[in-house]
Order: C-alpha cells, then sequence, then structure tokens
C-alpha cells in the first residue's frame, strides 16, 4: 500500500531498520572521502604532516563537544548550553593555570561537570523540557563567564605544563588530539559495551518503554548531561591552553556546530540511534571545509572570503541531509 | 493524545485574554511585580521617555517571537530568523544607495528597499517550510542550514563591512512617530494583532494548531499539512525581513556580523516564557508579547540599578527556567 504519510512524520510507529540507518550513515563517510580526495589532489601540502597536524589540533576541541552532543541526542534531549559552558571553563581555568596543569584542568572540567548536573537535575527532576533548560544554562554560563572574567580574555600562565593541553606534542602526535581519541574511543566503548550506552539507545527510543522495564532512565540521562558538560569543560580547557587565554565570549554557534555535526554523522535528533564513530567523520567534514577554503585562497586563482566558510558549510549540511534523506527512503 | 484538546472549541475563546484568568494570569502577574516594583524604585520610571526605550528595544523581539509562536504551534522551530534578519539588514542598503540596482535616489528605490529585502527573507523561510514539508527534515536542522548560511550570505554580500547610511524613510522607520508613538511600535501592534486573529478566528489557525497536535491525525483528516507549515515558515521569515529593517533603521547602519545575532534564542525565550508549549498544538500570541515584556523589563530594571550585563544573563537564565517551570506545574494540575 502506498501510505500517505511519511514514516518520519510517525517516529513512535516506525524507527528506520538497520539497513537504512547504514545507507543514512554512508552519507558522510561518502562526502568525506570526496572532500578529501578533492583536497589530495588539488593541494600539494594538504597531505603534508603540518596541515593533518594542525588540522586534528584545531578541531579536538569541536570534536569533544559533538562527542557529548552525540550522546544527548541519542537520548532524544539536546543540549545547546555546550559552547557557554566551554567559555566558562576556558575562563576558570585560565585562571588557576598558574597552580598547574592539572588544577587547571580539573577546574575547567569541574565547571563543565557542574552545568551538566544543573542541566541533568532540571530536566530529570523537574521535567523541564531540554530545549529550554539548557537555553537557560547557556545564558547563565555565559554571564558567569563575563562576570568571572570582568569582560575580558584571562591569560594563562606560561611558568606552568598548562598550555601543553592545547600547544603540545605526546609521541610526535597533538596532545589535544590524544585527548579526543581517548575520549571517542571511550565513548564509543560506553554505547557499545556497557549496560549505560544500552539505556541511553533505549531511552531515545522510547523512553516511556524503558522506564517500565526498570532502567535507571532518570540517572542515566542526567549522567549523559552530566558527561556531555564535562566533555564541553574539557574542550574549554584545550580551548584556553590553545591560544594562550580563557575567553569569555568565545564558543557562540558551537552548540549548532555540534549538533550539525552530529547530524552530518547521520543520527537521528529524534534519538535511539547514533554511531560515535560518524559523528568524528562529521567533525572532521565540517572542519575541512575550513582548511580546505584556506588552501584555496592560498592558490590565489580566486579570493573567498572567510564569510564563505559558513556558507559552504550550510550548503554542505544541506547537501548530507538531503543525500540521507534520499539513500534512507530508496529502499521499500 | 491530551494535545487533541486545541481542536475543541472551548479554547476559541477565554484562555486568549488574560483577564478571564487564563494560563496567562501568572506572566501578567510576573508583569505587574514588575511594574509595580519599577514604580517604587526606580527614578523616571513613569516618564514616556522610559516606555519608548523599552517599547523600541522589545519591538523587533516581538515581531519576530510572533512567528516563532506559529512556527512553535505547529511542533516546529526556526533557528534562522536572526540570520533571515541579517540578510534583509544587509540588502536594504544595497537598494537603496543603488548597487545593487544601480538605482538613483528615490522614493522607488526606497520601497523597493522595503519590499525586496522583506520578500527574499520570506523566499528564505518558504525554503525552510519546504525542506520541512516535502524532505521532512527535522525543523531544528531544516532551519540550522540557514542559521549557519544566512549570516555567511549576508556577511558574502557586504563583504563584512558596516554600511551606515542616510535615508530619510528609514529613519522614518527607525525614529519616526506618528500619534506620538513610534512608527515600530505601531508595527509591532498590527502584527501581534492581525497573528492573534488568525490564530482566534481563521480556519489557518486552527488547522496550524491540529498540525502541531497531532500531524498524523491532521494528514489523515485531509488536512493540507505541508502548505500549512510551508505557509508558516514562510510567515516566520517574512517577520524575520521585517525585524531586519526596523534594526538597521534604528542604527541608521547595517552590519551583517551583528544585525539578528542570538534573536532565535530571545524568541524562542519569549514564547516559552509566554505559555506556548514547545512541543506544539498550542499557541499564544498575546503570550508572547507578554514574554518579551517580561524579559526586556527585567533587564531594563537589572541595568537601571547598575547590574551588570552578564549578571542579568544569569538572572533572566533563572527566571526563564522559573517560568516554564511553574507553567508545567499549572498545566498538571
Amino acid at each position: 500500500m502506498t501510505t500517505m504519510i511519511d514514516a518520519s512524520s510517525l517516529p513512535a510507529a516506525a524507527k528506520p531498520g538497520r539497513r537504512s540507518t547504514l545507507l543514512q550513515r554512508q552519507g558522510v563517510v561518502v562526502a568525506l572521502l570526496l572532500l578529501i580526495l578533492f583536497g589530495a589532489w588539488r593541494y600539494d601540502d594538504f597531505f603534508g604532516l603540518y596541515n593533518i597536524m594542525s588540522v586534528l589540533r584545531y578541531n579536538s576541541m569541536f570534536a569533544l563537544v559533538a562527542l557529548g552532543m552525540s550522546f544527548v541526542i541519542m537520548t532524544g534531549g539536546i543540549d545547546l548550553s555546550v559552547g557557554a559552558t566551554a567559555a566558562l571553563a576556558s575562563v576558570v581555568s585560565a585562571g588557576l593555570s598558574d597552580i598547574g596543569l592539572g588544577a587547571g584542568l580539573a577546574a575547567g572540567i569541574g565547571a563543565g561537570l557542574a552545568i551538566g548536573l544543573i542541566n541533568g537535575l532540571a530536566i530529570t527532576r523537574f521535567r523541564l523540557p531540554a530545549f529550554v533548560t539548557t537555553l537557560a544554562t547557556m545564558l547563565a554560563a555565559r554571564g558567569l563567564a563575563l562576570l568571572i572574567s570582568g569582560n575580558q580574555s584571562v591569560s594563562v600562565s606560561w611558568e606552568t605544563s598548562f598550555t601543553d593541553l592545547g600547544g603540545g606534542d605526546f609521541l610526535d602526535f597533538p596532545i589535544p588530539a590524544w585527548i579526543a581519541i581517548v575520549a571517542f574511543i571511550a565513548g564509543s566503548v560506553l554505547l557499545n559495551f556497557t549496560g549505560f550506552g544500552r539505556t541511553v539507545l533505549a531511552i531515545g527510543g522510547n523512553e516511556e518503554a524503558a522506564r517500565l522495564m526498570g532502567l535507571p532512565v532518570a540517572r542515566v540521562k542526567t549522567l549523559v548531561y552530566v558527561l556531555t558538560g564535562g566533555l564541553a569543560g574539557l574542550a574549554g580547557v584545550i580551548l584556553a591552553a590553545q591560544f594562550g587565554a580563557g575567553q569569555p565570549t568565545e564558543g557562540q554557534g558551537w552548540e549548532l556546530f555540534a549538533i550539525a555535526a552530529v547530524v552530518v554523522g547521520g543520527t537521528l535528533l529524534t534519538g535511539g540511534m547514533g554511531s560515535v564513530g560518524f559523528t568524528l567523520a562529521g567533525t572532521l567534514l565540517l572542519g575541512l571545509i575550513f582548511n580546505i577554503l584556506n588552501f584555496e585562497n592560498g592558490r590565489g586563482d580566486f579570493t573567498l572570503s572567510a564569510y564563505w566558510q559558513s556558507v559552504i558549510r550550510g550548503a554542505f549540511l544541506l547537501i548530507v541531509v538531503l543525500l540521507q534523506n534520499r539513500l534512507a527512503r530508496r529502499p521499500t | 493524545m491530551q494535545e487533541l484538546e486545541v481542536a475543541a472549541p472551548r479554547r476559541r475563546r477565554g484562555l486568549t485574554w488574560p483577564w478571564r484568568g487564563g494560563p496567562l494570569a501568572g506572566a501578567l502577574l510576573a508583569l505587574g511585580i514588575l511594574v509595580l516594583f519599577n514604580l517604587i524604585a526606580t527614578p523616571h520610571f513613569t516618564s514616556l521617555q522610559t516606555l519608548y526605550v523599552n517599547l523600541t528595544q522589545v519591538t523587533t523581539i516581538v515581531i519576530v517571537a510572533v512567528g516563532m509562536t506559529m512556527v512553535i504551534a505547529t511542533g516546529g522551530i526556526d533557528l534562522s530568523v536572526g540570520s533571515l534578519m541579517a540578510i534583509a539588514g544587509a540588502l536594504a542598503p544595497l537598494i537603496f544607495a543603488g548597487r545593487l540596482f544601480g538605482m538613483g535616489p528615490g522614493l522607488l528605490a526606497d520601497g523597493l528597499a522595503f519590499v525586496l529585502p522583506v520578500l527574499a527573507a520570506m523566499a528564505f523561510g518558504t525554503f525552510n517550510g519546504w525542506l520541512v514539508a516535502r524532505f521532512r527534515i527535522q525543523p531544528i536542522v531544516a532551519t540550522l542550514v540557514l542559521f549557519i548560511a544566512g549570516r555567511g550570505i549576508a556577511q558574502v554580500m557586504t563583504n563584512g563591512n558596516l554600511q551606515a547610511f542616510h535615508n530619510a524613510s528609514f529613519y522614518a522607520l527607525g525614529l519616526g512617530r506618528v500619534l506620538g508613538v513610534p512608527v515600530q511600535v505601531w508595527l509591532m501592534m498590527a502584527v501581534v494583532g492581525a497573528a492573534t486573529w488568525v490564530m482566534g478566528r481563521t480556519l489557518y489557525g486552527r488547522q496550524l494548531l491540529a498540525v502541531g497536535g497531532n500531524e498524523a491525525a491532521a494528514q489523515l483528516s485531509g488536512l493540507p499539512v505541508a502548505r500549512i507549515k510551508i505557509i508558516v515558515y514562510a510567515v516566520s521569515g517574512l517577520l524575520s525581513g521585517i525585524a531586519g529593517l526596523i534594526v538597521i533603521a534604528i542604527n541608521s547602519s547595517s552590519d551583517a556580523n551583528l544585525v539578528g545575532l542570538g534573536m532565535e534564542l530571545d524568541a524562542i525565550a519569549a514564547v516559552a516564557v509566554g505559555g506556548t508549549a514547545l512541543t506544539g498544538g498550542r499557541a499564544s500570541i498575546i503570550g508572547t508579547l507578554l514574554g518579551a515584556l517580561i524579559i526586556q523589563l527585567l533587564r531594563y530594571t537589572l541595568l537601571s540599578h547598575g547590574v551588570p550585563d552578564a549578571a542579568a544573563l544569569v538572572v533572566k537564565a533563572t527566571v526563564i527556567l522559573a517560568a516554564v517551570y511553574l507553567q508545567q506545574v499549572r498545566r498538571a494540575s
């Protein structure tokens, strides 16, 4: 029978099957490979060690934020506060960086965990909608960051090893990229091989059913927001370490960038399914666009201002989403 | 499905009007307390000057938030409003300064500078609606595309430069008054009035709520769901375009980097404080007006008592959460 109503308008009735899920994710991999091939073909230094390292170093912050966002979205929620949380964490960690690397790191992550805990409790205990809750904590975290820093960037201490977190190398590989890789492996294990991960997906699939099955819905949801806050905090620490200052006004629009990366990675915003690996691919895809724009300007055939970056990113988001839509629909 | 109750005729009147003790009573009370506090504690609060300062600052938020209310009533959301404001704001000076069509200054150029940017924003809004309705892309993702790309388009058009201008028509829109009331406030009242009428008294308004209440049921009962949705995003785009023009008219300059920045969040906050549930199926235009007024007056109160802007953000966040929590308790009881 040809149905008038598309499956996606009946989220509870029809979740995409395994096959369409796979197809949905291929969009990002295809696009990423094409972009890398294009870069390697067109620009000499694209595959140079320096370029690869700096792309990884710079995008590790966004990857961490997007990782947390994947978990939140898989539960069917959303977290708009991550960018402001990262800004707050960067200010706090920069302020304590003269004590040492550990103090700065702990302070930044701690600030993130605190914001995440507020989000989680407001959403589970007071049953406030995630969108409004995290919108409010976004404002609050931004306000706190500005208050603590006195509306100015807070320079980090160069006496301690704090700046290694942003600019340092370990085994000739950027430390922030190590952090992101470890976080993604841990996230993948958490999602695929633990009860926590299964509960996350169960909540996103059908929260009521998960509750009736006796799963600890409230606890897991709270933990997911705490985790996301902590990762945003970590991203803020790396931001401060990389740019040598805590930046109270940084991080604007990070939340939407992270959502875009997650969506491009094929995770549905309705929750219940998803993959952290594809989120990483989504982050790299959006990050590479900026990199390729730089190279294109370097060639000098024609110049595209930095403003084109967002136009192209938006266009890519559109293409990938439409592509996923087509790929996922074809098998009937 | 409890949302279905939106279709019940008893909602038709009564609950839209705050003085009958509907869901707006809380918002009205909060606004009343704020006004009372200011009457006692803020010097010069009763001056016409204060009223106009607050009204002109709130008009653009109200105009955008009215469109947002209607979008949210269908169960959607529109993140692109700020970017569409930037596009409209970038286009208008290009037109009346003759950089776009090589047109000399004059009434025709001014007229086009009002109409074309608004139509452009409406076209982008239609594009949003098309993505949502025809491709069934989730509204938050569909409008995220233009949230990211839209400001870029505005920046590319102007090369990111500030466009300062002197234009009599736009001066009138920004600072002119009719019967002692700023032009933009008239505009705001017209938008609020029209939207209240559409939501309360027209078939389209009922259909819109039906789509938000239960989309599958609306589709099965033969409503043109896709068209209803496309129209609502087009309206949201149109209103964003108007708001963009007002912002550049007030400033006598257009900066694509700043026009409408963060507007989506202000508008959503006004809608949420005004009692429209983000899940769709309900809409209160007057509530949104009250929500925007509360947030604006709160900010004014804090600023006029020397509280720094950063701390005002924290207070604003608390108020938004408290308002939404109280509405929830109310609905549950």
